[in-house]
């Protein structure tokens, strides 16, 4: 699944690194953590977090994830949009928790075998 | 007792996310210019540049304490700051050990070793950016251990201080001071600090300046004997007459 398709699916708000939106997303992961997400994250994630600041990006760069979607209505700093422009690392927004967005990914089956 | 102007948190080229003007010397030079009397040089888990720029602060009569900002295993920054850039060695073999990873230039920035003559000795390929290993209780004791005095960075921010990561300063954390941001709120950081805290922990601000311009945009008072660790230990508490000061905050 695209994550062109996962905005409109899922109703979240693209706000940096619109370049990207064909990107393929392979699973999931949540964390708040850079270490942990770096270490455990596997391939074309889509990464839940609250963290807003441009590091996020340049750990969706080296873990080669899909995208960051900032949860519980965060933005994220200025640097950090124009970091995901440079880098075309969609960076998309929910009102919702990590574990409401989360659910509701997976329960449409993303990231699992075949979709 | 003496007053002198500190700018206690500037980074060099050293660091990845911070400008490659910023050698150790162009750091002393413009520290100099804008009137600060003491610095500390505080590099992302890294105090390769402190030598240089100890020896630049000789040359120039600026006093430079040899700094790190450490990222421990919570992503919370401290500033460890000592006497001696064997000290601050020693800090960075133990944050060396617990470090995973190596740099990428092209996703985080070089990483620039020089010497105080402006040279390039060469580039850190470690994962500076990285977190190390090691809980903050753990750091703080190594720091105190190693002689040094701790401070919590940037406690107003949301990313990587301790109010943004843990919401609060543990009692049981042997911190020496508290330090916020340029542009952040001395008052409502004076708030979340426990009043009643034995020993008192000092409130200081500095520029955490990743460019040369940002050098001295926030500086604190130092009322103290003299430039050692151990009388900065004492103006944190509060003791025997030292003391720290922001100064007023304009615009």
């Amino acid at each position: 699944m695209k994550v062109q398709e996962i905005i409109q699916r899922f109703g979240l708000k693209p706000v940096a690194g619109e370049s990207g939106l064909d990107r393929e997303v392979r699973g999931g992961y949540c964390g708040d953590l850079l270490s942990d997400v770096m270490a455990n994250a596997g391939d074309g994630a889509l990464w839940l977090t609250i963290q807003s600041h441009k590091n996020i990006v340049g750990v969706c760069v080296l873990r080669e994830l899909a995208a960051v979607v900032l949860v519980n209505g965060r933005e994220p700093d200025d640097d950090t949009r124009a970091k995901a422009d440079e880098e075309g690392i969609p960076i998309l927004t929910t009102e919702r928790s990590a574990f409401e967005t989360a659910g509701l990914l997976h329960e449409a089956g993303v990231g699992r075998a075949g979709e | 007792m003496k007053r002198y102007r500190a700018d206690l948190h500037i980074h060099s080229c050293l660091s990845p996310c911070a400008s490659l003007d910023m050698s150790p010397r162009a750091v002393v030079e413009r520290s100099v210019e804008r009137g600060i009397d003491v610095i500390a040089l505080c590099d992302h888990n890294s105090a390769e540049n402190v030598g240089a720029a100890v020896r630049a602060g000789r040359r120039s009569g600026l006093r430079v304490l040899p700094g790190l900002e450490i990222n421990s295993e919570e992503e919370v920054h401290t500033l460890a700051i000592f006497d001696t850039e064997e000290q601050a060695l020693a800090m960075q073999e133990i944050l060396y050990a617990a470090l995973k990873g190596s740099n990428r230039p092209d996703v985080f920035g070089d990483q620039v070793v020089a010497n105080e003559m402006d040279e390039v000795e060469g580039f850190c390929d470690r994962l500076l950016i990285g977190a190390v290993g090691i809980g903050l209780h753990q750091v703080v004791r190594e720091i105190r251990r190693l002689g040094g005095v701790s401070i919590a960075s940037h406690v107003d921010r949301p990313s990587y201080s301790i109010l943004g990561q843990l919401g609060f300063i543990p009692e049981d954390l042997l911190l020496d001071a508290v330090e916020v941001s340029s542009r952040g709120s001395v008052e409502s950081v004076r708030r979340a600090v426990p009043e009643d805290r034995e020993p008192a922990l000092g409130l200081v601000t500095s520029s955490d300046a990743h460019e040369l311009d940002d050098i001295g945009s926030a500086t604190t008072w130092l009322f103290v004997e003299s430039l050692e660790v151990e009388e900065l230990g004492l103006a944190f508490r509060g003791d025997l007459g030292r003391r720290v000061e922001i100064p007023a905050r304009t615009g």
